[in-house]
C-alpha cells in the first residue's frame, strides 16, 4: 500500500497529466468528426487491400493518398489491427463507412500513437533550465511546459474531434528538436528526416534545420567574435547528414521511383491547381489581399471605373476549391507565394548563419519559417497555425517576452481554427476547453514572470516578424464566411 | 497561481467533463413505448406548460399518469414549467400536447442537455465552490484540489438530470454550518420541495438547528431562532405549495404522488437490505403490506437514532456533516421505495467530508458509483464511466495522498480504537484489515465490472450480475454505516470544542 502511495503521490506529476488528457480524448471520442475521418477509413482501405503500385494510383475514393510514403506504411500497420475491429472498413467501396467499431477503432489509433508526443514532450522538458522557479510544483517551467504541450487546445480539437494524426507527427518534430538542443545533431537530422517523409508539410521549416546544421554542426567551431571560421568545416559531419537523409529518402520514395511512379507520387504531393486559399481561408495574408480585391471591386463597380462585364463569375468564398483570378489587384502564382515566403523568411535565416546563437535560436528561426510560410505560403490551411504555436510553447518559459509573444500567437492561432467545428453540440466543448487551456496559459506565465502586461513585446528583429500575425488574424475573424454543411476541397497544395 | 485561476481551470474541468459525458446516450434513448428518465422531464414540460396548475398531480384524460406522471413536489413542476417556455420559444413541437411524446431529435436533445448543464453551473458549482473556498486549516492547493475531486464525482456526471435538489441542499449544509441559520434552512427547504429524497437530510438538519437552539438557552436566544427557524420553514412551505393549499384534495393527492405507500418495499435492483435479504427470504410475500411498512420505518429510526441523539446534545459542524452522512445512508439502507439513484443523496455528504477522511470517502464514492453499474450499463456509459472513475480515482489519489493515510489517526478511528483496546489489548491491526479490505473490494468490484460487460448471464438466472452487484455494495454499505456511525460516537472531546466549520 505504501510503495502504491508513493507511486501515486510522490514525483509522478507527468504521468498524472499524460494520463488525465488521455482520459479527456476517450471523453471526445462520441464528437463531430470531419470528412479527415472518411480520408484517412480510406487509405486504411487502400493500403490493406491494394498492392504497392496501386497506391498512388486508386481513386475511386475523391480522398486521394497524398502524403508521402511513410505515411502510407503507417497506415498499412494500422489497417492489420483494424482487421480485428471491422473487417468491413478495410473494403475500398465502403466509401462513408462508419460503423461504432470503426469510429473506436480510428479515435483510439490516434489516442494510442499519442504516446510517441507523450514522450517528446517528455524529452522536451529535460532541455528547460528550471533554476529560477520557485519551489511549488506547479510553478516549475518544466510543469508549465508539460500542459502548455500535453492540454494544447488546438491539437486536441484537430486531433482528437477534427480527427487527424498530427500527435505523433508534432512528436517527432518535438523530439528533433529536443535532440538537437541535447547535441544530439545526427538523431535530430534523422527524425527530421523521417518526419518529412511522414507528412511534407513539415518543409515550412526545412530551411531552419538546414542553415542551422550547416552552420553549427559542420563547421565545429567559432571565431572568438562569433563569426564563422571557415576551416573548421568537417566534410565527415557533411557527408554523414547526406547519407542520412539520402537514406531515408531511398527507403520512402525508392520503392515508387523504382516502379517508375516518382511523377505520380510527386504530383499527388503538390497538388498545385488547389488555387490560392483553401475553402475555409487561413487566416494569413492572401486572405488580405483576396478581400482587399474584393473591396476594390465593389468600389470600383460603385464608381462606374470597372466595366461588369469582365470580372470573373467565380466567387473566393463560394467554398469550392478551384482556381480564380482577382480582379483589380494582379492574380497570384504559386511562384509569387514562393518568392513572398523566401523574403519572409530571410533575416531569420540570415541571423542564424551569421550570429549563431545555438538551439534557442533555431528554434526561433524554425517558428519564424513556420510563420512566415503560413503568412503567404500557396493553400495554406488553418491547421499549419499548430506548427508555430508549439515550439513557441518551449520558448514560452524561458523568457518573459518570448511568453507575450506566445500567448497573442496562441490565443489568436486557437481562436482561427474555431471554425473547424461548426456542429451545436461541439460549441460548448470548444469553448469550454479553448477557456480552459488561455486561462492557464494567461495565469501560469504571468505567474513564473510576474509580468503585468502583455504588451511588453521585445524590440527584436525576430519579434517584429510576430507582431505582423496579429493585424492579419483579427479583421480575418470578422469576415468569414461560414457554411453549415461540410466543404469539398480538404486538401491543400501541403497538405494539411 | 492565484486561487481564483486555479478555482476557474478547476470549474472549467468540471463543466467539460459533464458536457462531453451529456453527448453519449440518455436514458431511455431509442426505446419505445416508455423511453426512460429523459422523456419524463420532455412530458413533465409538456404537462406543466399545457394544462392549468389544478390538474398537474391528477390523472385525467389528458394526463394519463401511468406514463411518467409528475411525482416529484412542486418545485420540479414549477422549474419543468420554466424549462417548457424556453422550450417554446425554440420549438413548440417539443411540448405539444399528446403529440411531442417520445419526440427525439437532436436539436431536442441538446436544449435538454443545455438546461442540465445551466442547472449545475448556477446552483450546484458555485456551492461546491464556495464549500471548499470555507474549508478551514487546509491549504489553497488543497481547497482547489478538493473542489476538483468533488467535482469529478462520477455518480452525480452521469446521472443525467439536473441536480437543483443537491445543489439547494449544499447551499443549506453551507448556510447553517456558517450560522447563516435562516439563508441554510430556507435553502434547505427550497431542496426538499424540489425532491421529496431530501427529507433523507432533514433529521441531521432538524437536530444541528435544535441542538444549537438548547446550546443558546430556550428561555433567551435560543427560543428566539427557535421561533424565527419554524417560522421560515413554515413560510417557505407555504410558498410553494401556495397554488395547491386551497383544496384538501389537492393537497393530498400531491401527497399520494409524493409517498406511494401502496408500490411496496423495493423495485428492481437496488443496493438496499431489503431488496438483498429477499435474496435468501422473500419478504415481500412473506409479510403483509402494513406491516412491510413499520419494519422498515423502525429498522431506519432505531439506525439513525444514536447519531442523531447526539447530534442534538453536541451539535458541531463536524458532527453535523458525518450525521448527514450516516442518516443518508440508515435511510437508503432500511427505507422502503428507494432507488438507486437515491445513493447520490449519501454521496453528496461523503463528498463534504472529503478533506476530513479522504481514503474512506474516496472509497464510499467509488462503491457508490459501482453500485449504479446496472443502471449505467442499461444506458449505456460504459466508457465514461470507466473514464470518469479513473479520473476520479486518480485525482483523489493524487490530491490527498490516499495510501499515506491509512493510520489509525488518519481514519478518526483512535478513540475507538483505544476503548476497544481497554478489552482486546491485542487489538492493534484495524488500519492493516482496512488496507486489505479496501484491495479485494476493489478487486471484487473491477471483476463484477468485467463479468458484467462481457459475458451473457445464465439462462435460469437473467438477472444474477445485478443482483451480485447489489448484494455485494449493499455490504460495503452496510460497513460504511458501521463505520461512520463509530466516528460519531467516538468523538473525542476535542473534536467537540473545535471552531464553526471543522
Amino acid at each position: 500500500m505504501a510503495a502504491l502511495g508513493i507511486a501515486m503521490g510522490g514525483g509522478n506529476w507527468f504521468s498524472a497529466l499524460a494520463l488525465g488528457v488521455t482520459l479527456l480524448k476517450c471523453l471526445l471520442i462520441p464528437t463531430y468528426h470531419s470528412t479527415d475521418f472518411e480520408v484517412h477509413r480510406n487509405w486504411l482501405a487502400i493500403t490493406h487491400s491494394l498492392p504497392v503500385s496501386q497506391w498512388y494510383y486508386e481513386a475511386t475514393s475523391e480522398w486521394t493518398l497524398d502524403y508521402p510514403p511513410f505515411f502510407a506504411w503507417f497506415e498499412y500497420a494500422l489497417s492489420h489491427v483494424a482487421k480485428y475491429f471491422d473487417q468491413e472498413m478495410l473494403n475500398v467501396r465502403n466509401l462513408n463507412y462508419s460503423s461504432s467499431r470503426t469510429l473506436l477503432f480510428q479515435r483510439f489509433s490516434v489516442i494510442f500513437t499519442d504516446a510517441l508526443f507523450v514522450y517528446a514532450v517528455h524529452e522536451c522538458c529535460k532541455c528547460i533550465d528550471g533554476k529560477k522557479a520557485g519551489k511549488e510544483l506547479t510553478e516549475k517551467p518544466k510543469f508549465i511546459l508539460s500542459v502548455l504541450l500535453l492540454w494544447n487546445f488546438g491539437l486536441l480539437i484537430v486531433d482528437h474531434i477534427h480527427f487527424q494524426y498530427n500527435g505523433f507527427l508534432f512528436g517527432l518534430m518535438l523530439l528533433s528538436i529536443a535532440r538537437l538542443f541535447q547535441k544530439r545533431h545526427m538523431e535530430g537530422a534523422f527524425l527530421f528526416a523521417v518526419l518529412l517523409h511522414f507528412k511534407h508539410i513539415y518543409l515550412y521549416v526545412a530551411p531552419a534545420y538546414g542553415v542551422y546544421l550547416l552552420r553549427s554542426y559542420c563547421f565545429t567551431a567559432n571565431k572568438p567574435d562569433g563569426s564563422i571560421r571557415w576551416n573548421s568545416f568537417s566534410f565527415v559531419r557533411v557527408i554523414s547528414l547526406g547519407l542520412i537523409v539520402f537514406l531515408v529518402s531511398a527507403l520512402s520514395l525508392g520503392p515508387f521511383l523504382a516502379l517508375n511512379q516518382l511523377p505520380q507520387v510527386l504530383s499527388r504531393l503538390f497538388p498545385f491547381k488547389r488555387g490560392l486559399c483553401h475553402a475555409y481561408w487561413a487566416p494569413n495574408f492572401w486572405a488580405l489581399y483576396n478581400a482587399l480585391d474584393k473591396v476594390l471591386s465593389i468600389i470600383g463597380l460603385e464608381l462606374k471605373l470597372l466595366d461588369p462585364n469582365k470580372i470573373p463569375k467565380a466567387s473566393m468564398t463560394s467554398g469550392l476549391v478551384q482556381q480564380f483570378q482577382h480582379t483589380v489587384l494582379p492574380s497570384v502564382t504559386p511562384l509569387a507565394t514562393l518568392i513572398c515566403t523566401l523574403i519572409a523568411i530571410l533575416p531569420s535565416v540570415f541571423c542564424l548563419w551569421f550570429k549563431p546563437q545555438g538551439p534557442r535560436g533555431f528554434l526561433r528561426c524554425l517558428i519564424l519559417c513556420a510563420l512566415s510560410s503560413f503568412l503567404f505560403g500557396w493553400h495554406v490551411h488553418e491547421k499549419a497555425i499548430l506548427l508555430a504555436v508549439l515550439p513557441m510553447s518551449l520558448l514560452s518559459v524561458g523568457k518573459a517576452g518570448d511568453a507575450s509573444i506566445f500567448l497573442i500567437l496562441t490565443t489568436t492561432g486557437h481562436y482561427s481554427l474555431f471554425p473547424l467545428l461548426f456542429t451545436a453540440p461541439e460549441l460548448p466543448t470548444k469553448i469550454l476547453l479553448m477557456l480552459l487551456f488561455t486561462t492557464y496559459s494567461i495565469s501560469s506565465l504571468k505567474t513564473l514572470f510576474s509580468v503585468p502586461s502583455f504588451k511588453k513585446i521585445k524590440e527584436k528583429k525576430d519579434g517584429r516578424d510576430l507582431v505582423l500575425l496579429l493585424p492579419v488574424s483579427l479583421p480575418k475573424q470578422g469576415g468569414r464566411a461560414r457554411t453549415s454543411r461540410e466543404l469539398p476541397g480538404r486538401c491543400t497544395a501541403f497538405p494539411a | 497561481m492565484e486561487k481564483w485561476h486555479l478555482m476557474t481551470i478547476v470549474v472549467l474541468i468540471g463543466l467539460t467533463v459533464r458536457w462531453t459525458v451529456s453527448l453519449n446516450s440518455y436514458s431511455g434513448a431509442g426505446k419505445p413505448p416508455m423511453f426512460g428518465d429523459y422523456e419524463a422531464q420532455r412530458h413533465w414540460q409538456e404537462i406543466t406548460f399545457n394544462l392549468p396548475i389544478k390538474q398537474w398531480y391528477f390523472n385525467s384524460s389528458d394526463n394519463n399518469l401511468q406514463y411518467w406522471g409528475l411525482d416529484y413536489p412542486p418545485l420540479t413542476a414549477y422549474h419543468s414549467l420554466l424549462c417548457a417556455y424556453v422550450a417554446k420559444f425554440i420549438n413548440p413541437d417539443w411540448i405539444a400536447l399528446h403529440t411531442s411524446r417520445g419526440y427525439e431529435s437532436q436539436a431536442h436533445k441538446l436544449f435538454m442537455r443545455t438546461t442540465v448543464l445551466i442547472a449545475d453551473l448556477l446552483i450546484y458549482i458555485p456551492a461546491v465552490v464556495l464549500y471548499c473556498c470555507c474549508l478551514k486549516e487546509i491549504s489553497t492547493k488543497k481547497k482547489v484540489a478538493n473542489a476538483l475531486c468533488i467535482l469529478l464525482y462520477p455518480g452525480l456526471i452521469l446521472i443525467d438530470y439536473g441536480h437543483f435538489h443537491l445543489g439547494f441542499a449544499l447551499w443549506g449544509v453551507l448556510g447553517v454550518s456558517c450560522d447563516w441559520d435562516l439563508l441554510g434552512s430556507l435553502a434547505f427547504c427550497l431542496a426538499i420541495n424540489y425532491k421529496q429524497m431530501e427529507l433523507y437530510h432533514s433529521l441531521p438538519f432538524f437536530c444541528f438547528l435544535l441542538g444549537k437552539c438548547f446550546k443558546k438557552g430556550l428561555k433567551g436566544k435560543g427560543f428566539v431562532l427557535l421561533i424565527k427557524l419554524a417560522c421560515t420553514v413554515v413560510a417557505s412551505f407555504i410558498l410553494c405549495w401556495l397554488p395547491f393549499c386551497t383544496e384538501r384534495e389537492q393537497t393530498l393527492q400531491v401527497l399520494r404522488r409524493l409517498f406511494p405507500v401502496d408500490r411496496g418495499l423495493f423495485e428492481d435492483k437496488v443496493a438496499n437490505i431489503w431488496c438483498s435479504f429477499s435474496i435468501f427470504l422473500k419478504i415481500k410475500e412473506i409479510l403483509p403490506h402494513h406491516f412491510q411498512i413499520i419494519i422498515s420505518f423502525c429498522f431506519t429510526f432505531l439506525s439513525l437514532l444514536p447519531a442523531c441523539v447526539k447530534l442534538t446534545l453536541q451539535p458541531s459542524s463536524k458532527g453535523f456533516r458525518f450525521t448527514l452522512v450516516s442518516c443518508a445512508l440508515s435511510f437508503f439502507l432500511f427505507s422502503f421505495q428507494v432507488h438507486e439513484k437515491s445513493i447520490l443523496l449519501v454521496s453528496l455528504p461523503v463528498c463534504l467530508v472529503l478533506s476530513e477522511i479522504p481514503f474512506m470517502s474516496t472509497w464510499f464514492l467509488l462503491v457508490s458509483t459501482f453500485s449504479m453499474l446496472p443502471l449505467l450499463l442499461k444506458d449505456e456509459l460504459l466508457m465514461p464511466l470507466v473514464v470518469t472513475t479513473i479520473a476520479f480515482f486518480i485525482a483523489c489519489a493524487t490530491s490527498f495522498s490516499i495510501f499515506e493515510k491509512t493510520s489509525e489517526e488518519e481514519l478518526q478511528l483512535k478513540s475507538f480504537s483505544l476503548s476497544v483496546r481497554k478489552y482486546l489489548p491485542c487489538f492493534t491491526f484495524l488500519s492493516r484489515i482496512i488496507q486489505y479490505l479496501f484491495l479485494i473490494s476493489v478487486i471484487t468490484m473491477v471483476l463484477l465490472t468485467l463479468i458484467t460487460v462481457t459475458l451473457d448471464p445464465p439462462q435460469k438466472l437473467p438477472d444474477l450480475f445485478s443482483v451480485l452487484v447489489c448484494f455485494v455494495s449493499c455490504l460495503h454499505f452496510l460497513f460504511f454505516l458501521v463505520y461512520f456511525n463509530i466516528i460519531i460516537m467516538w468523538d473525542s472531546k476535542s473534536g467537540r470544542n473545535q471552531k464553526k466549520i471543522n
